[in-house]
């Protein structure tokens, strides 16, 4: 079944903090293969202009898709995630995720429309710090295909 | 070195990179990144839900092509805007060998504010894994 378009514009309350940690930004420049010493090294990103560590562009994308779950899991939208895959995903940054950072997410449904029978569903997490500056915007796409074709 | 806007035309290649992933890389993205969905490293419920085999996170393929850019500008700040989408799984079979993303890149569009357009061609197995795959860097 479609989803509704009136949740377009829908927005959801700022998640808890999320405390950036250092030695969780060296886990994940580790992950990818990344040696960039800004991710690891606090004097090499001071060197840069940094406060202190930053991390990979990426990054934000974990904090943003938790809380892009209030989407997912809202009852009234009803979305199939077991439906669901990734199809793309766009960042806007004000300023690198740095290690100290305490991150809220606020959540908000920018799109739904049905192509090709297929729900496709735009989420847009706007991140922000302990200040309530702007750090990065990330924009996801979910589409959900469509039921017939699931069991294929 | 920082890369002067100056010194970069529409056209320019940034330095092309390879990037090797194996069953071991995605167990550890999915730690590191908190995405521990099944079919990036449980074979058998790729295979149920249709896939040729397990498959490397969309967001791990989008993690390395920005490293073209990131390592030709240095300062990983100087990224102000980065899009892909996904259009195609990269599989990785577990034969030790895994799969490889090559990931080339170039200036194409010079934008106001010492700011390039940078757009990304990312493949496996000769396949185009990214389309719509761009980032916004500002130069110095």
């Amino acid at each position: 079944m479609a989803l509704d378009p009136s949740f377009i514009g829908r927005s959801y309350p700022p998640t808890d903090p999320y405390e950036v940690g250092r030695e969780k930004i060296r886990e994940f420049a580790i992950a990818i293969g990344d040696a960039n010493p800004a991710y690891t090294d606090a004097e090499a990103a001071k060197a840069l202009g940094h406060q202190d560590v930053i991390a990979p562009p990426t990054f934000p994308f974990a904090i943003a898709f938790q809380a892009a779950g209030q989407v997912v899991e809202d009852p009234e939208l009803g979305l199939d995630y077991s439906r669901v895959v990734h199809g793309d995903q766009k960042f806007r940054y004000s300023r690198p995720v740095r290690a100290g950072d305490r991150l809220t997410v606020a959540v908000t449904i920018d799109n739904i429309k049905s192509l090709a029978g297929n729900d496709v569903l735009t989420v847009r997490g706007e991140v922000a710090d302990e200040t309530g500056e702007h750090v990065v915007t990330a924009i996801m796409t979910l589409v959900a295909r469509a039921a017939d074709e699931a069991g294929e | 070195m920082a890369i002067n806007y100056d010194e970069v035309e529409v056209g320019t290649e940034l330095p092309a990179q390879s990037f090797p992933v194996t069953r071991a890389t995605l167990v550890r993205y999915a730690g590191a990144s908190g995405d521990f969905n099944p079919i990036h490293w449980n074979e058998k419920f790729a295979l149920e839900v249709g896939l040729p085999d397990v498959i490397a996170h969309g967001m791990f393929t989008m993690a390395e092509a920005i490293r073209v850019v990131t390592d030709w500008v240095g300062d990983p700040a100087a990224v102000v805007e980065y899009g892909v989408r996904f259009t195609r799984p990269v599989p990785v079979p577990n034969d030790g060998v895994g799969a490889v993303i090559e990931v080339s890149a170039k200036v194409a569009k010079k934008l106001e504010d010492r700011r390039v357009q940078v757009d990304l061609l990312a493949t496996s197995g000769g396949q185009k894994v990214l389309g719509m795959s761009r980032a916004v860097v500002r130069l110095a």
